[in-house]
């Protein structure tokens, strides 16, 4: 049985567990029905072109983990950004852990989309928010939509800012010798409310893992969301993220994807401007090694006068590494005064690895500010011979190099404990030990 | 201490040194001028080891040690140090950090252990004030957006820091203005010492006014053309260089 027909049995049985009295069961019933008409994506789909989800759509997932795992939290520390207090929202194979996280109902909501979606306290933010901005017709959103019964479920109501930054950790156990994830976030930031979230997927062994992950960000009017993607996944996991962003007047909205690892990852971006004076900002740093596979697709929709989009994505590209990088923008005929600015810089090191990069300017305002650029190139020998000539070898020049080129993308990450830890990983990554904490 | 024995080198086949003489002792300071194009800068870069650069014929010593299979890290372990025309900029990496990160790879080449932080701190401290760069200054990127004057203080920072035995300033004059060419010569002027040498490369006699050198060479077409004390610079300054390239004709 292929991957497909699998799920749409799978979804029956899924179906039994489930309140399908529940006006979410609607919005499932429909998802099921569209990932049926669509299947998985093709490369003879634009979109798809360069990465491919056929290898992937020959193993055979468990859809649902048959056993419950528990971790100790000394065993999965280190996948926290744990040098400070943060509100946590822990999975073990897909499973909400309580013991390892640390919720909260303290004039915000930090706690679980299961709950959300099934106790009537929520039922009013999840008829207004629920599948409201992400795609009906995307295929692995929808499949997604389909299955969507757990994940991260954040409310930060009116002029409300939770205690401390949250962060999102799902793990994978390798209890399944092949586990599928689809695990589904809702992030609200009503008036004038600030949030800041850090999101991991990791898988614990050598036992693939897939995971399709949607997660809906709402930042209303003057609201501020950080959301910062931390992707360093074993080379036997993959990960389809698909974030879609509505954005009211005067919000900002800053995503940071840090794609160090994993086997595939394909990370859908989309943010939709609802309004004026509104700031998206995306920023990404790739690093990849082996035969790893990174592609960014993003989207901003500027449907509203005067607003700025900043994407900013640098990537380095060693071994036989490919890199994807489409970026593209709509400029809607009422958004005038738009700016936006796009650049995508890539530094292949290796003859073997490859790097496709395509902006994607779709406008039809004519008082606009839109400028894109992409460059494909290798690190600039004269600063290597620099370098040297002071003494520095070769290889942590190469480095230092690397870690300065990828290095303004980090001046916007606003909690300087992760800006530290990315700081770290990204010297790890490069596999050097620099003379100084980077 | 650095001999040069009929050095001729290419860059992708293009023949730019054509056969250079040059010995340089310690306790020495040579200038080599030239017009635009001679082979100035290939020079500096080719006893510093760039790569581009490929040696045809002859050979570089340095202490009786011929430098021709080490790598530009190598070489500067060995105590040379080449001050940059065009310094490159390094975001995110602070000048204290990049010379902290230079002077402990030196010193981990040599069997040594890193420099104590007190001791670093003091010599920064000293060197900085030699070439009066304000503390700020050191925390900013590395040559990230400096003045044309602050790049080429920094190097000459550097050179301080890093006590070569043989400094090659490479157009070190080129864009300062008349303070900070002062500021900078006189920084050098106080690295001269009788264990070590520099090698000043310009184009213009006005540098040599502040660092006045032991002998003048005049390169032209890949080749030192005439060699002579500090009363050739003015000669030069006076004639230009036209002269010289007729009699090199000849």
């Amino acid at each position: 049985m292929d991957l497909k027909d699998k799920l749409l049995s799978s979804f029956l049985a899924f179906e039994s567990n489930v309140d399908l009295d529940n006006p979410v069961h609607e919005v499932r019933s429909e998802a099921i029905k569209n990932f049926e008409n669509r299947g998985f994506p093709s490369k003879k789909e634009e979109a798809w072109k360069y990465t491919s989800l056929n290898s992937i759509q020959k193993v055979d997932f468990s859809i649902f983990p048959k056993k419950e795992s528990t971790l100790e939290y000394k065993d999965i520390k280190k996948y926290f950004v744990h040098e400070i207090d943060t509100y946590k929202i822990v999975f073990i194979d897909g499973v909400y852990s309580s013991y390892l996280s640390e919720t909260t109902h303290d004039g915000v909501d930090v706690c679980l989309m299961s709950a959300a979606l099934t106790k009537p306290q929520y039922r009013q933010v999840i008829d207004v928010y629920f599948n409201k901005v992400a795609s009906k017709d995307e295929s692995l959103t929808t499949l997604n939509t389909a299955f969507s019964k757990e994940g991260a479920y954040i409310y930060i109501p009116k002029n409300k800012m939770p205690k401390k930054p949250i962060q999102i950790l799902h793990l994978a156990t390798g209890n399944e010798a092949a586990l599928l994830l689809q695990p589904r976030n809702l992030v609200i930031a009503e008036e004038n409310a600030e949030v800041q979230v850090i999101e991991r997927h990791q898988s614990l062994t050598g036992n693939e893992v897939l995971t399709n992950s949607v997660t809906e960000i709402f930042a209303a009017k003057d609201a501020i969301v950080d959301y910062y993607k931390v992707q360093n996944d074993v080379n036997t996991a993959s990960l389809i993220d698909n974030t879609y962003i509505s954005q009211k007047d005067n919000s900002v909205v800053r995503v940071h994807t840090f794609a160090f690892g994993g086997k595939l990852t394909r990370n859908n971006l989309n943010f939709y401007q609802n309004g004026e004076r509104i700031d998206s900002i995306l920023k990404g740093v790739t690093i990849l090694g082996e035969k790893q596979h990174v592609d960014h697709h993003t989207l901003v929709h500027h449907a509203q006068p005067n607003c700025e989009s900043h994407q900013d994505y640098k990537g380095i590209f060693g071994e036989q590494s490919t890199g994807v990088f489409n970026g593209k923008i709509i400029v809607d005929k009422i958004a005038q005064k738009t700016n936006a600015f796009q650049q995508n810089n890539n530094v292949l090191i290796s003859d073997k690895a490859t790097v496709n990069t395509k902006p994607q300017l779709e406008i039809f305002a004519d008082d606009v500010k839109c400028s894109h650029g992409c460059t494909v190139g290798q690190l600039d020998e004269e600063a290597l011979f620099y370098l040297q000539s002071r003494g520095i070898p070769k290889r942590e020049a190469q480095a230092l190099l690397m870690y300065a080129f990828a290095n303004n993308v980090l001046e916007s990450v606003r909690i300087p404990e992760l800006k530290t830890r990315i700081n770290k990983l990204i010297a790890n990554k490069l596999g050097v030990s620099l003379g100084f904490d980077l | 201490m650095l001999e040069i024995k009929d050095l001729h080198a290419s860059i992708e086949d293009k023949k730019i040194l054509k056969g250079i003489n040059l010995e340089v002792n310690p306790g020495e300071v040579h200038a080599i001028m030239g017009p635009n194009g001679s082979g100035k800068s290939t020079l500096a870069s080719v006893i510093a080891g760039k790569e581009e650069f490929e040696v045809k014929k002859g050979s570089i010593s340095l202490d009786g040690e011929d430098l021709e299979e080490l790598a530009p890290e190598e070489r500067a372990h060995n105590g040379i140090f080449m001050s940059f025309q065009y310094p490159v900029e390094i975001p995110g990496v602070s000048v204290t950090n990049f010379i902290k990160t230079a002077i402990n790879e030196s010193r981990k080449a040599r069997g040594l252990e890193d420099m104590p932080a007190n001791e670093m701190l003091k010599l920064i401290r000293e060197k900085s004030e030699l070439l009066e760069i304000d503390r700020k200054f050191l925390s900013r990127s590395l040559n990230e957006g400096f003045s044309g004057g602050e790049k080429k203080r920094n190097e000459i920072f550097q050179m301080a820091m890093m006590e070569p035995k043989l400094a090659i300033l490479d157009e070190t004059d080129s864009g300062l203005d008349i303070d900070a060419l002062r500021i900078v010569a006189n920084g050098v002027n106080k690295l001269r010492g009788k264990d070590n040498a520099i090698i000043v490369i310009t184009h213009y006699q006005r540098l040599l006014e502040y660092i006045v050198p032991d002998y003048v060479h005049v390169l032209h077409d890949g080749k030192i053309v005439k060699s002579g004390t500090k009363e050739l610079a003015l000669e030069l300054e006076e004639k230009g260089y036209d002269w010289l390239k007729q009699e090199a004709v000849l």
